[in-house]
Order: structure tokens, then sequence, then C-alpha cells
């Protein structure tokens, strides 16, 4: 770095943003402000007023005063809570593993040389591109009770008899938006891995089957590898976006039946601001770090190979 | 010099074909085309249906035993008219319009400088800054939307575009700056320290040659997060309570669902119309969206 932290200008005249911006440090000050700013004020401010909400009884309209853990003993004898910790939990691992086989396989598959390669590729993203709430949209009314078009096909082949109820029993509904998730999920997971793919030589591949291995072996022992630090953090990805999924579940089935699909993040949003209790409200979203940061460890450090397991040192 | 390309990314390529002449067309079709087939049917199906509901005659939506369901027979304009007319639908356009470019525009200007103070200037505490953008952006609206709306109602934006325009840079900022980080990294040093020798100020070397050779890397981060912000849904459902200053995701959902009796033409219409900007755009951009997405996961 050859910027020299510099003698301050002859003369006090120099005015004092001259003065700021010839030493380095003032100068990162001057160029990280307006960033910071914005960050301070929409981003840290609220993850801390966030936890101190979470410890009063604020309504909407009303502002509350400290209640100490009373909100979290709430919750924790809550039904409806825990019932959302466990759908969360269901819903982020259900997804994220179906969306992981299927995204992966759909990237080997891209990988493959194809006519129309670089056309496919554009088309496949766009379930990612569309904004979730208009395709959830449209998987509402492929879910329909009575129209769904799913349901008129298997009827037709003879495979049920009955439209089935997509949305109002709950084995079905928390199905019906995992696959929702699932499909607006692979393009995501499919792409950034077709992008790993392509890093790896094909001479390695090349080397193994003169050797004799198995396209099941060379799979297992040159791509997947190679690939596991780039999955690791696409899954990273994956797991923290569905972990706080809202859009979808409040499109779909606002929590319902019976709760049997609520989500913390939607449990938060109605007890919050519909139902105007800011600070349970607020309590549920900070009840959600925890398993958060327990899903991001868990997929980050599970499935990131240590050097060691390479062969490397450390 | 070589400056990257969006369009390179990072993997070379490897462009041996050797084991392929051991697949035979019997093989390739039955584990790459079928699989593939399936794969595009499934994904490109809900658009599909989008768009036939949204031209459809009311008649024709569920009666399934007349018409064939999958095909349109005389399709009608009229679901797009009510929308474009009976309804704040044009309104709630403009205001995304408007909310995504100005907190696009804010973001990056303050991520330009941001990752280029980390990036290049190295002031003290520069790495760990670096580190603390990318936490931020693994922050997720939705354990932030229940303080935020306590933040917006007290300062008194509750309900307005200005909410909306000044919270997204939130999630925007963090993700434009370690996305414009990995590129200016990759402009080489010696540009900057030649102009710096020739006695070229910071301000000159940032405007004449850093942003010139960015400029992949502006597009990539500025279209993502358009597309980001035209997407948002939680903190505009949360924040605006008036009907002529919702965005389109939260008006198509709030607004056109009336009771029971779903109006699935115009539901559709509506959802076909607001995917369009973005969908026109990631079609003209597809390598730089495909670059900052491959990007941000890489680094």
């Amino acid at each position: 770095m050859s910027v020299s932290t510099a003698s301050p200008p002859a003369g006090t005249k120099a005015s004092f943003f001259e003065r700021l911006s010839q030493s380095r440090n003032g100068l990162g000050l001057l160029f990280m402000l307006p960033a910071a700013l914005f960050l301070l004020c929409f981003l840290t401010y609220p993850l801390g007023l966030g936890v101190w909400l979470g410890f009063t009884d604020t309504m909407i309209g009303r502002p509350g005063i400290f209640i100490g853990l009373e909100n979290y003993e709430y919750l924790w004898h809550d039904r409806v809570f825990w019932m959302s910790v466990f759908n969360t939990v269901v819903y982020t691992a259900v997804a994220s593993v179906l969306k992981f086989v299927l995204g992966l396989w759909l990237a080997i598959i891209l990988n493959e040389h194809l006519p129309f390669k670089t056309f496919f590729r554009a088309i496949i993203l766009l379930p990612w591109v569309v904004p979730t709430v208009l395709s959830a949209l449209a998987f509402w009314w492929i879910y329909d009770s009575q129209f769904s078009i799913i349901s008129f096909v298997l009827m037709k082949a003879g495979l049920i008899s009955a439209p089935i109820n997509f949305l109002g029993d709950p084995t079905n509904a928390r199905l019906s938006v995992i696959a929702a998730n699932v499909w607006r999920g692979i393009p995501f997971v499919a792409i950034s891995l077709l992008a790993g793919l392509q890093t790896i030589p094909a001479s390695l591949h090349e080397a193994a089957a003169l050797d004799g291995a198995t396209s099941w072996q060379r799979f297992r022992s040159i791509t997947l590898p190679l690939l596991t630090p780039i999955i690791a953090v696409v899954m990273t990805f994956s797991v923290l976006f569905t972990f706080t999924d809202f859009q979808l579940i409040y499109v779909l089935t606002k929590g319902g039946p019976v709760n049997a699909t609520h989500l913390m993040a939607t449990l938060s949003f109605q007890r919050g601001i519909p139902g105007g209790a800011l600070g349970e409200g607020a309590a549920i979203a900070v009840a959600m770090v925890p398993f958060l940061l327990a899903a991001i460890l868990f997929s980050f450090f599970g499935l990131q190979r240590r050097r060691w397991q390479q062969g490397g040192s450390d | 010099m070589t400056v990257r390309t969006a369009t390179e990314a990072t993997h070379p390529s490897d462009d041996i074909v050797g084991m392929s002449h051991h697949d035979t067309l019997a093989r390739k079709i039955l584990v790459i085309y079928l699989p593939l087939a399936a794969f595009l049917f499934v994904l490109l199906f809900p658009f599909y249906w989008m768009a036939i509901t949204a031209v459809k005659p009311n008649d024709q939506l569920t009666n399934y035993e007349t018409y064939s369901p999958f095909w349109v027979v005389r399709p009608t304009l009229d679901h797009i008219k009510y929308l474009l007319f009976e309804t704040s639908y044009p309104g709630w356009l403009w205001n995304t319009v408007i909310v995504a470019v100005c907190s696009t525009v804010i973001a990056l200007a303050a991520s330009v400088f941001a990752a280029y103070a980390i990036e290049r200037v190295r002031f003290t505490g520069a790495r760990v800054t670096g580190l603390l953008v990318f936490l931020a952006y693994l922050i997720p609206p939705s354990i932030l939307f229940i303080p935020l709306a306590f933040i917006v109602f007290q300062v008194g934006i509750f309900d307005s575009r200005l909410a909306l325009i000044l919270t997204y840079p939130t999630f925007l900022i963090p993700f434009c700056t370690w996305l414009l980080m990995g590129y200016f990294r990759s402009i080489p040093f010696e540009l900057e320290e030649s102009a710096l020798v020739d006695g070229a100020t910071r301000w000159q070397i940032l405007t004449k040659i850093v942003l010139p050779l960015a400029v992949p890397g502006l597009i990539s981060a500025g279209i993502f997060a358009f597309t980001l912000a035209w997407n948002e849904f939680i903190y505009a459902l949360t924040f605006i309570q008036s009907s002529e200053n919702k965005t389109v995701p939260v008006g198509v959902l709030t607004e056109l669902v009336r009771g029971d009796v779903y109006e699935w033409g115009s539901l559709m219409a509506g959802a076909l119309l607001g995917s369009l900007p973005v969908v026109i755009l990631y079609s003209f951009f597809v390598d730089y969206y495909v670059s900052s997405m491959t990007g941000a996961v890489k680094e």
C-alpha cells in the first residue's frame, strides 16, 4: 500500500474535510459514513430494540413497561408457540434436504453437454426471480380446494375420487407449503452448485474412469468432496432463508388450518401486528435467534469439511 | 490489464469432452433429457397456469368439464382491463417502481463508498468491518420488522413510501457492499498506485479508475438490489396501511382478495403483471444476475 498517511497539509488553513481525507482512517470513516449510518439506525438499533421490546408488554399505540421474562414464560407454556417451533424445524429440515437433493441433481444434469444450455439455465432461475408473493398466489390457485388442477388431473387419471383438500388438512397443508418452498428454492441451489461443478476439471473424472471407477464412485469420491465447500455455503443460505420464511405461509395458509402451518415468523407477525402485542411478537422473533444460529452453525460446520479431513494440516 | 468480467465468473472453462462418447443416446435420454424435461415442466408450470388463468373468461375458469383447463377458447383481456382501470393497481405499480428505484440508488451509492473504503482505503479495522457487513447480510427481515415498525411509527413516516425507501437499504447495503468488495478486489492495485504517483486524489481514483472498471459489478449489484426491493413483502405489509401507498405484492394480496369470492382471473393477471418488470429486467441481464447470485455465495 503506497498511500502515504501523509504529513498534515502546510498551513492550518486546510479545511476540516481536506485534513480528514488526507489520513487513511479519516478517509475510511468518511467513506463508511453513509452505509454505517443506515445500518446503525435501521439494523443495529432495531436489533437491540427488538430484544428490549421482548422484555416489555408494549402494545400498538401504548408504550410498555419492563416486565422481565414474562413474555418468554408465557410462550414457554403456549402450545401454539411450540407448535410453530416444531413446524419451523420440520419445514426447514424437509425443505432444505429436498432442495439440496433436487438442486444437486438438476445442477449435474445442467453440467452435461446440452444444446441450449444457457437458455435452460436462464429459464430455470425464473421461480427464484419472480416475487415470492406473486408465485405463491399461483400456488394458491393450484392448491384450490375445489378447482385444483392437480386434483383434476389425478381424478381424470382415476387415481383419486374426490378433490384433494390441499390447504384445509393439517398434514396436506404442511406438505403443500413445503412443496411450494422447494419449488422456489431449487433454482438457487441448482445454479449455485452448477457454478461449483464447473470448477471441477473433467480430467479428474477421465482419470478415474480410466482406472475403472463407476459413475457413482466418481460422484462419491470426486464431485462431492470437491463440491463440499460451496455446498456448505449454499445450504447455509438456504437454511437461513427457509427458517425465516414468512411470505409463502402468509399467502397460502396464514398459519392455518388450526395453526398447523404457523412458522415462528408468521406467528410473530400475527401476535405482533394484527394482534397488537408488539412485546410478545418481538419475544417470538428473538426466540428465533438461538434456533437460527444452531441451524446455521449446523449447516455450515456440519457440511464443511475440515482441512485435515482432506489431508491437509489443521 | 485484465479485469474479470461478469460472464467469465471465476471458473476456467474446461472443455474436455473426452468421455461423452461413452454415452449412448438411449442412456442420455433416460438419464438426462427425461429428468430435465420433468424439472422444466414442474418449474415452469405455475407460470403457464398463471398466464392462462389471466386470459380465461370467467365462464371457462372453473368449468373443467366443457372446456379443457389447459387451454383457453376466446382469450379475454377483461381481467387485465379490470385491474388497470377499476382497481388501484397502476398506483401500486408506481409505488413499487419508486420505492425499488430509490432504495436501490441509495444502497448502491452507500455501498460503493463502503466497499471501496473496506477493500482499498484499508483503514484500521477494515477487515472486521467487512465481516460485520457480511453478518448484517445474514440478519433476516422477519426478526427486524416489529422493532422497525416501532421506529417507523415514532419517526412519523408510518404508512408512507419513505418508510420503505429508508428501510429497504438495510438488507440491500450489506448485499451490495459484499458483492462490490469482490469486484474491487479484482481491480489491480498497480492502476491506483500509478494514478497516485501522477497526483490523482482519492476521489479522482474512485470516479475515474475504479468505478469505470467496476461497471459489471455495479450492474450486477443494481439489478439484484432492484429485484430484492421489488420482491420485498414483510416490511411493506407491516409499514403500509392505506391502499394508495401499497406496493404490488401487498396490494394484490390484501386488496384483490375479498372474502370468499376469489376472482382468480384478476388475481393471476395481477401476479403476472407484477412479475413482468423483474422478469424483463432479468432476461436482459441474465449473466449479471447469475454472477451476482453465485458471487455472493462464493466469497
